[in-house]
């Protein structure tokens, strides 16, 4: 992070400054600093040059960080996560990659259509999809850019800090019921998925995104059309969108109407050509390379996160809990440990409910801090024993990001 | 009496369950606000860039230190990638625009 960035930490706080208080004492100081520093109310400042975007109202959502308006995207406002282990509906992050969106789509008319190497191919109303016996999964999505504006050297793509992530409860069917009722034929090697939302122009390529068979049929990937409680919100996917817990959000295709067995490796240009990462041990190259082979992004890497106090607080000396969230790729989280020494010592701290391996999990640690400048920082351990690095890896796309997070306070 | 208020009820209660599934969700999204700055050749860029996609995709790109560079590969992306049908005169007209404003 630039000293610029440390100076004014902006974002956060300024939304946090339109926000209700939210019971800590933490956050009504934190409000105070940012109200300061905020440049309108209608704006905030993420933490790396060129960070300023307007906050704005969408229908359905509450006002989110606008990154862009055509196609939208949204992101969450960083102190909404210090709410709890679910997202509001109203607050989940939106990212579209193409314009022409279904703003007029009739969910009466909704059909889910599942061909290819099919014995019977489908077509499904959205009445006939919620006839089916339902399931619930509580999961992280998270943009594959999430937090690229960090990245130093930086690089092109959506500037989003760390707000393009949420965790939701998440109702619907097995993509593995769907398949079955199709009836998938033999020499069948992946799986297709396609929304409703395409390119305004027809040379730009369609987003449709694949997972192999053995994955699309684990009984885990998922066709939501609920979403905490309620209808997926529009901006969210409605009627219906691919869940694939424990991976990138590029996968989690929004308004799905079309699902293709096929018996070969799709080469689409979603696929082939972009949301790539290094094939590499940690899938990272030397910052301002290029990788010499890529593989599709997949799982997510495990983070953490300090949410109760903003970047650039001041706090007062003394006791103090400290909360945040942590979460993986699926395998769960075992650990989570807080430095309140620039990284020199750590403690572990007291894990919230588990709501699933897939979902946030809170954590919360009391600490004790004396007076001047302190880096806070938070790394989570998970069931599989992989953690986070203390510096950042690289990959020209913006991807992957999971360096231990650093809060950097002042204690008076 | 009670049947009655019971049935009645009953119906209430399935209207509003049928009515989320009942029209066209006609979404509608706020004025596009963001606009192009002013440069050198902006009508070439507002109808060539802005055919697919709001300004403040180019606005929010980080700042780089090769911005001609930056820009001319982008407007290749755009084109080879994208397919956008950008005339090979406009292309030098939209990376000097780029580079000079952003």
């Amino acid at each position: 992070m630039t000293a610029a960035g440390r100076k004014a930490p902006g974002g956060d706080e300024n939304v946090r400054s339109t926000r209700s208080a939210q019971g800590s004492g933490l956050a009504a100081l934190a409000a105070g600093l940012g109200a300061t520093k905020a440049l309108a109310l209608d704006t905030v400042t993420l933490p790396f040059a060129n960070g300023e975007r307007p906050l704005v109202k969408y229908p359905q959502k509450r006002p989110m960080i606008g990154l862009t308006s055509r196609p939208p995207q949204l992101e969450t406002p960083f102190a909404v996560f210090n709410d709890g282990p679910i997202t509001p509906n109203n607050a989940f992050f939106v990212r579209y990659h193409l314009s022409d969106l279904p703003y007029d789509l009739d969910p009466d008319k909704f059909t889910l259509e599942v061909k290819g190497k099919v014995d019977k191919p489908l077509k499904l109303s959205l009445k006939d999809i919620r006839k089916l016996k339902a399931t619930e999964i509580v999961a992280v999505n998270q943009c594959s850019g999430n937090s690229r504006g960090f990245f130093e050297p930086r690089v092109a793509g959506g500037q989003l800090a760390n707000g393009a992530m949420g965790c939701a409860r998440w109702r619907g069917v097995p993509l593995k019921a769907v398949l079955e009722m199709a009836g998938v034929q033999s020499g069948a090697r992946q799986v297709t998925f396609n929304g409703m939302d395409g390119p305004v122009n027809d040379k730009t390529p369609d987003f449709i995104k694949a997972l192999d068979l053995d994955h699309a049929s684990d009984g885990e990937v998922m066709l939501a059309y609920g979403m905490n409680g309620e209808d997926l919100p529009f901006l969210n996917g409605f009627p219906l969108r691919l869940i694939v817990p424990g991976y990138y959000g590029t996968y989690w295709v929004k308004h799905l109407n079309e699902i293709n067995v096929i018996d070969n490796v799709y080469d689409g240009f979603w696929m082939k050509s972009a949301y790539r990462i290094p094939d590499t041990p940690n899938n990272a190259v030397e910052p301002g390379t290029a990788p010499k082979a890529t593989i599709p992004i997949n799982r997510f890497t495990i983070r953490s996160f300090i949410t109760s106090v903003p970047d650039g607080a001041r706090l007062k000396a003394g006791a103090v809990t400290l909360r945040g969230i942590a979460f993986d790729g699926g395998k769960g989280i075992k650990q989570v440990e807080v430095s309140t020494d620039g990284g020199k010592t750590w403690v572990g701290a007291k894990l919230g409910k588990d709501l699933g391996k897939y979902a946030f999990r809170e954590w919360k640690l009391p600490v004790k801090l004396a007076s001047g400048s302190v880096e806070l920082k938070v790394r989570a351990i998970g069931n599989g024993g992989e953690t986070q690095p203390d510096t950042p890896r690289w990959n020209p796309a913006g991807y992957l990001r999971n360096v231990v997070e650093t809060v950097r306070v002042s204690v008076a | 009496m009670q049947r009655i208020v019971l049935l009645a009820m009953t119906l209430a209660v399935a209207a509003l369950m049928g009515s989320s599934l009942a029209a066209p969700v006609n979404y509608k999204t706020p004025d596009e606000v963001a606009a192009f700055k002013p440069g050198p050749n902006l009508e070439v860029v507002q109808g060539n860039c802005g055919a697919c996609h709001s300004s403040d995709y180019v606005a929010t790109q980080p700042p780089m230190k090769d911005k001609r560079a930056f820009w001319q590969a982008e407007v290749t992306k755009m084109i080879k990638v994208y397919g956008a049908p950008i005339d090979d005169a406009d292309i030098g007209k939209i990376v000097d625009y780029l580079a000079a404003t952003y």
